[in-house]
């Protein structure tokens, strides 16, 4: 392990103790002025356009916008699979990419969760969630009570040793997260990680993450195209217009957490959603 | 617990059911040689095939040409299986020298290679050699063509991940893409040594004085249909056996794999 990462863990272990030791208030993830074309033969296409945003330590961000405003773009140039083609992106002020190469170092404190579970089914459910631990290099005994903590975390005890075929959709997006969240990582990215799953497992997903947040004090950014979600969980919500895609408006959401989910019956949830139904509406005329 | 006993029956099943069938069979055959009216020469009686089997075991010569047979399969196999795999893997990471051998290894697997046996003969001589070679050539195109195929179909979203965790090139191997191709070379192989145990007995045909295959062919001129008939059933058991100890590979290899539990699942 390099001597930066190394810092950036005890940095973790630090915030996790609520006593930062770190520069006090710095953003985890910064982009500035962040925009993606695409080139080829026959058309140039802007996906993403002057993107600015700052999200600090905990924060759960949520991004939403109609399919085709770049937002999974957005999030694989965050997750360092997709190099921008302008601006910068800062991960607690260390620059992710150096023009189209990533850094390595910067990547490996990112979890990801994407929308298929994208587990191994020749591994247990521990070994799926140790996995990135395993490629780091830790010993199998501390990998492993790493894994079952996780397991526990997620509501995944006593399926440790279960194979990904032998659990449902929502259950295989669970060890997903609990993969994502083994390195302890600085920040939590997610790719409409429930778009695959009924309406009611869904929602019970919903809540179990916005636990598994709180416990974790994860900084997490939260994509969709459910704006019930979106509002939901997050801290704040961005909304992305298309062609190119802008970040249009940025909502705060003030509602104390945990959130219930009797919090979406409350009017001012119900106005928070309308409105930005309609902006979104707005988007598809456009 | 509703499922297990039946469960427990649906295991047992096919161990009652095959001994059941195997007998019906043996009926059906006797009373059809003995109604029909049939000569021994052409369809001789299962009483009389089975002594036969019994005296053809008891030789010592009969199971030198096993023995020579099996080691042509297995020897054939083995060169397939290595061969196969690299040249499954190398075609299926290179995809511009696929296509410039697309047309060659079309060509090569429209002709009917039984047709090349006898030149395999002339070249590789009556012994062991070209039995081993023909085996191979059988046995190389479904592993080959398996492989290739594995190695195409690693899925993307998992290669996303690995991407993400920052994998290394064997990290990736290791863990994803060998883990992913496995099913598919071990399909081939399950193809391949049906087709190695074709390629010893079609070389034995036609050439050379070792293995059941000639046996066969000795038992025919002698028009001794009753050793015929026994030397085919150990040929089959033999064949058998060796497909078995594959799919005993693939069992322990795989085992979360949707063919070895949905198989698990219909037969135990």
């Amino acid at each position: 392990m390099s001597p930066d990462s190394a810092e950036a863990v005890s940095a973790t272990a630090g915030a996790r103790q609520s006593t930062r030791t770190g520069a006090a208030g710095a953003a985890k993830l910064e982009l500035i002025g962040v925009g993606k074309e695409f080139r080829t033969k026959r058309a140039h296409t802007v996906a993403l356009s002057d993107i600015n945003l700052t999200i600090d330590d905990g924060e759960f961000v949520s991004i939403i916008g109609r399919s085709g405003c770049g937002k999974t773009t957005l999030l694989r140039m965050l997750a360092g699979l997709l190099s921008p083609t302008t601006g910068r992106i800062l991960v607690e002020g260390r620059s992710l990419w150096n023009g189209t190469k990533v850094d390595t170092s910067v990547v490996s404190q990112l979890g990801v969760v994407f929308q298929e579970a994208n587990l191994f089914p020749w591994y247990s459910v521990a070994e799926n969630i140790a996995l990135p631990l395993q490629l780091r290099g830790d010993d199998k005994a501390s990998r492993m009570k790493r894994a079952y903590e996780l397991a526990e975390l997620v509501g995944l005890a006593g399926f440790e040793r279960s194979y990904p075929r032998e659990l449902s959709g929502g259950m295989r997006q669970r060890v997903a997260i609990a993969r994502a969240l083994s390195i302890n990582p600085k920040l939590l990215l997610m790719d409409e990680p429930f778009g695959a799953l009924d309406a009611l497992t869904r929602e019970r997903m919903n809540l179990e993450l916005q636990r598994i947040s709180l416990a974790t004090k994860a900084t997490v950014v939260f994509i969709t195209h459910d704006i019930n979600e979106a509002v939901f969980l997050g801290d704040r919500v961005v909304h992305l217009t298309p062609r190119p895609g802008r970040i249009h408006q940025i909502r705060t959401i003030d509602f104390p957490k945990p959130r219930s989910i009797d919090v979406q019956t409350e009017p001012e949830f119900g106005a928070i959603v309308r409105d930005l139904r309609h902006a979104l509406d707005e988007d598809e005329k456009r | 617990m509703r499922g297990v006993s039946r469960d427990r029956s649906r295991k047992l099943l096919p161990w009652i059911s095959t001994p059941i069938i195997l007998v019906l069979a043996f009926i059906a055959w006797d009373v059809f040689v003995r109604v029909s009216g049939i000569s021994d020469a052409v369809v001789p009686p299962p009483q009389k095939v089975l002594s036969e089997l019994v005296t053809v075991l008891g030789t010592a010569e009969t199971w030198e040409h096993a023995w020579i047979t099996t080691s042509e399969t297995l020897g054939g196999f083995l060169i397939a299986l290595v061969v196969g795999v690299v040249a499954g893997v190398v075609l299926g990471k290179v995809p511009w020298l696929e296509l410039s051998l697309r047309p060659v290894i079309v060509a090569s697997q429209v002709v009917p290679k039984v047709a090349l046996v006898p030149l395999f003969v002339v070249w590789f001589g009556f012994g062991i050699t070209s039995k081993v070679v023909i085996s191979a050539m059988l046995a190389f195109f479904p592993i080959m063509l398996n492989t290739q195929l594995g190695v195409r179909s690693v899925d993307a979203g998992q290669r996303e991940v690995m991407r993400s965790l920052n994998a290394t090139r064997w990290q990736t191997f290791r863990h994803l893409e060998m883990k992913s191709t496995l099913p598919y070379v071990l399909a081939g192989m399950e193809v391949g040594i049906v087709l190695a145990i074709i390629g010893a007995i079609v070389g034995e045909y036609l050439g050379g004085s070792e293995g059941l295959g000639y046996m066969l062919v000795r038992t025919l001129n002698d028009l001794n249909a009753s050793a015929m008939f026994a030397t085919t059933i150990l040929l089959s058991l033999i064949g058998l056996l060796l497909y078995f100890a594959v799919n005993a590979l693939k069992r322990f290899l795989i085992p979360w794999h949707e063919s070895v539990y949905a198989q698990q699942d219909l037969n135990g």
